[in-house]
C-alpha cells in the first residue's frame, strides 16, 4: 500500500497552506484533490482580497493561487489530481478513486479541507435551468469564460452575492437587481456600493415569488417581505431576467469527517454542523486535522491561516519542530486568524470559532 | 456566450479548437474545457429530463457537486458536464431520466 506522512484532502486555500507549512518542515506530504486542477475555488476570486497586507489583501485570489502552486512544486509536495477520497478507515488509511481506479493510502496524519458548498433555496421553478449558484456563475465567467445568462437576478446580498453581481457585469452581463430578503445588506458597504454605483437597485425585505418559464429561466417575480418577513400582497414585481443566482450561502463538505468519526457541534453562524476541533485544528480523533471551510464557512484567507496552523500542528507531532519553535509559529497564525475575525463582520465568527473551541474542551 | 474582452482577466486567447456532437448537431468547443461550458456557450441549458416528472433540469454547482448537469457522454449515462473536459468529437446526449448505456465511441 503506497504510505506518506501527512495526506491533505483537498488542493484548496487551506489544503495548499497546509501543505506548504508541513513540508517546510520537512514532512512527507501528500495531497489529493477530486479535481483536474489544484486551487479550489481560488482561481475564480478575480478580486483583490481584503485584510491587511500580512493577509496579501490588494492582491487578487487567482494571484495566491498561483503562488502557492509554485510553493507546493517547489518544496517537493506530491499532488495528486483527479483523486476523489471516497472514504477514511482504520489506521489512517484513506480510499481514493484516481483515473477509474480504487487506490488506498495510508497516512500518519490525515487534514480534511474538504471546504463547503453552495445551499439552495427553495422557490416554485427553483430547479429550471437559468437558476445555479452564484459562485457556480463565477467560476462559469472567471474561469471558463462563458457568460450563464445575460439578464440577471441575484438572490442574497453578503460578499459572495455583492462581489459575484460586479464580476457578472465585468464579464458583460447586465445585472437587473439584486434582492436580499434581511431588512439590511449583508456584506460589506464598499462592495454594494460599488454595484450601486453601477445602477444596479439592491432592494431588502424582497424575496423571490416565483421564477417563470418552461425549460428555462424566461423572467422572475419577486414581492417585498414585512417585519416578521411574509410576503406583503400586491408587491409583486416581474423581472425580465434569463439567469437567478442564488447566494444563500454555504455549507461545510463534512462527509469525510463524519465517516470518519469526528465529533461534531452544532453552529449556525459557522455553517451548521462542523467538526470539533482544538487550538491545534486536530479533531476528536486523534491525528486527524481539519482546515477551511469545513470548520466552519469563513472566506479564503481565514481558510489559508487554518490551514497553515493544522500544517505547523501535525508537522510538530511527527517531530519536526520542537515545542518552543512550533508554539512560536502557531502564535503568529493564531494574531493574524484573530485579527481576520475582528470587526463588526468578524465578531460573529470570533464568538462562534471561540464556542468550537470550548465544545471540544468540555469532551476533554 | 463566450467572455471575448475583459477588464481583468484581458482578452481571450483561445480559440474553439474541437468540435462536439450534441443531440446529432455539431457544437464549437475548446479541448479540454469543462463540457458544461461549451454548452452554455452555445446557448444550450437544458441538459437533462427528471425521471418522473420529465423536468428540465441545467447547472446549478459547477464543481461537480449537485449532479444537476449529468448527460449521456460517448455512451456512458450520468457523466457530470461540469467537470468533464471536452475531447474533440465527443458525442454528448440530453439524458432522460436515468439514461440509457449507449455505443462507446
Amino acid at each position: 500500500m503506497k504510505t506518506t506522512e501527512i495526506a491533505i484532502i483537498g488542493a484548496g486555500p487551506a489544503g495548499l497552506s497546509c501543505a506548504v507549512e508541513a513540508a517546510k518542515a520537512g514532512a512527507k506530504v501528500t495531497l489529493l484533490d477530486e479535481n483536474l486542477k489544484p486551487g479550489g475555488q481560488l482561481f475564480k476570486q478575480i478580486h483583490k482580497f481584503f485584510g491587511s497586507r500580512e493577509h496579501q489583501a490588494g492582491t487578487r485570489g487567482f494571484r495566491i493561487g498561483e503562488q502557492l502552486l509554485k510553493e507546493t512544486e517547489e518544496l517537493g509536495v506530491e499532488v495528486l489530481l483527479n483523486a476523489a477520497v471516497y472514504g477514511i478507515y482504520e489506521n489512517k488509511t484513506l480510499a481514493y478513486v484516481k483515473d477509474g481506479k480504487d487506490h488506498a493510502l495510508r497516512a500518519e496524519r490525515i487534514v480534511i479541507a474538504a471546504g463547503a458548498s453552495e445551499n439552495a433555496l427553495s422557490f416554485p421553478g427553483c430547479t429550471l435551468p437559468g437558476v445555479m449558484g452564484a459562485g457556480a456563475a463565477q467560476t462559469m465567467i472567471n474561469v471558463h469564460r462563458v457568460l450563464p445568462g445575460k439578464k440577471i437576478l441575484m438572490v442574497g446580498s453578503g460578499n459572495v452575492g455583492l462581489i459575484v453581481s460586479y464580476q457578472l457585469m465585468q464579464a458583460g452581463a447586465e445585472v437587473k437587481a439584486l434582492i436580499e430578503a434581511a431588512p439590511q445588506i449583508g456584506g460589506y458597504g464598499v462592495h454594494a456600493a460599488k454595484i450601486r454605483r453601477a445602477g444596479v437597485p439592491i432592494y431588502v425585505s424582497t424575496t423571490i415569488k416565483e421564477a417563470l418559464g418552461t425549460e428555462a429561466v424566461e423572467g422572475v417575480v419577486i414581492h417585498s417581505l414585512d417585519e416578521k418577513w411574509q410576503p406583503i400582497p400586491g408587491t409583486e414585481r416581474t423581472l425580465d431576467v434569463d439567469t437567478i443566482c442564488l447566494a444563500v450561502g454555504l455549507s461545510p463538505l463534512t462527509e469525510l469527517a463524519w465517516m470518519a468519526g469526528c465529533e461534531f457541534t452544532f453552529i449556525p453562524p459557522l455553517g451548521g454542523h462542523v467538526p470539533i476541533h482544538d487550538e491545534n485544528m486536530e479533531t476528536t480523533l486523534p491525528g486527524i486535522y481539519v482546515a477551511g471551510d469545513i470548520t466552519g464557512v469563513e472566506e479564503a484567507s481565514s481558510a489559508m491561516e487554518e490551514g497553515r496552523l493544522a500544517g505547523v500542528a501535525s508537522a510538530e507531532s511527527l517531530g519536526y519542530y520542537d515545542e518552543d519553535t512550533a508554539k512560536r509559529l502557531k502564535d503568529e497564525i493564531w494574531q493574524r486568524l484573530n485579527s481576520l475575525r475582528t470587526g463588526p463582520f468578524g465578531e460573529g465568527r470570533f464568538k462562534a470559532k471561540i464556542k468550537q473551541l470550548q465544545a471540544r474542551r468540555q469532551l476533554a | 456566450m463566450r467572455i471575448k474582452h475583459h477588464p481583468i482577466l484581458n482578452d481571450e486567447t483561445r480559440e474553439c479548437n474541437a468540435t462536439i456532437i450534441v443531440d446529432g448537431k455539431k457544437v464549437p468547443a475548446i479541448e479540454g474545457e469543462p463540457i458544461a461550458a461549451a454548452l452554455l456557450a452555445a446557448g444550450i441549458r437544458k441538459f437533462r429530463e427528471t425521471p418522473k416528472y420529465h423536468k428540465p433540469r441545467g447547472i446549478f454547482c459547477a464543481i461537480g457537486r449537485c449532479t444537476d448537469c449529468v448527460m449521456i457522454v460517448d455512451g456512458i449515462p450520468n457523466v457530470r458536464t461540469c467537470v468533464t473536459p471536452v475531447r474533440n468529437g465527443m458525442v454528448i446526449k440530453t439524458q432522460k431520466g436515468l439514461g440509457e448505456w449507449g455505443e462507446k465511441s
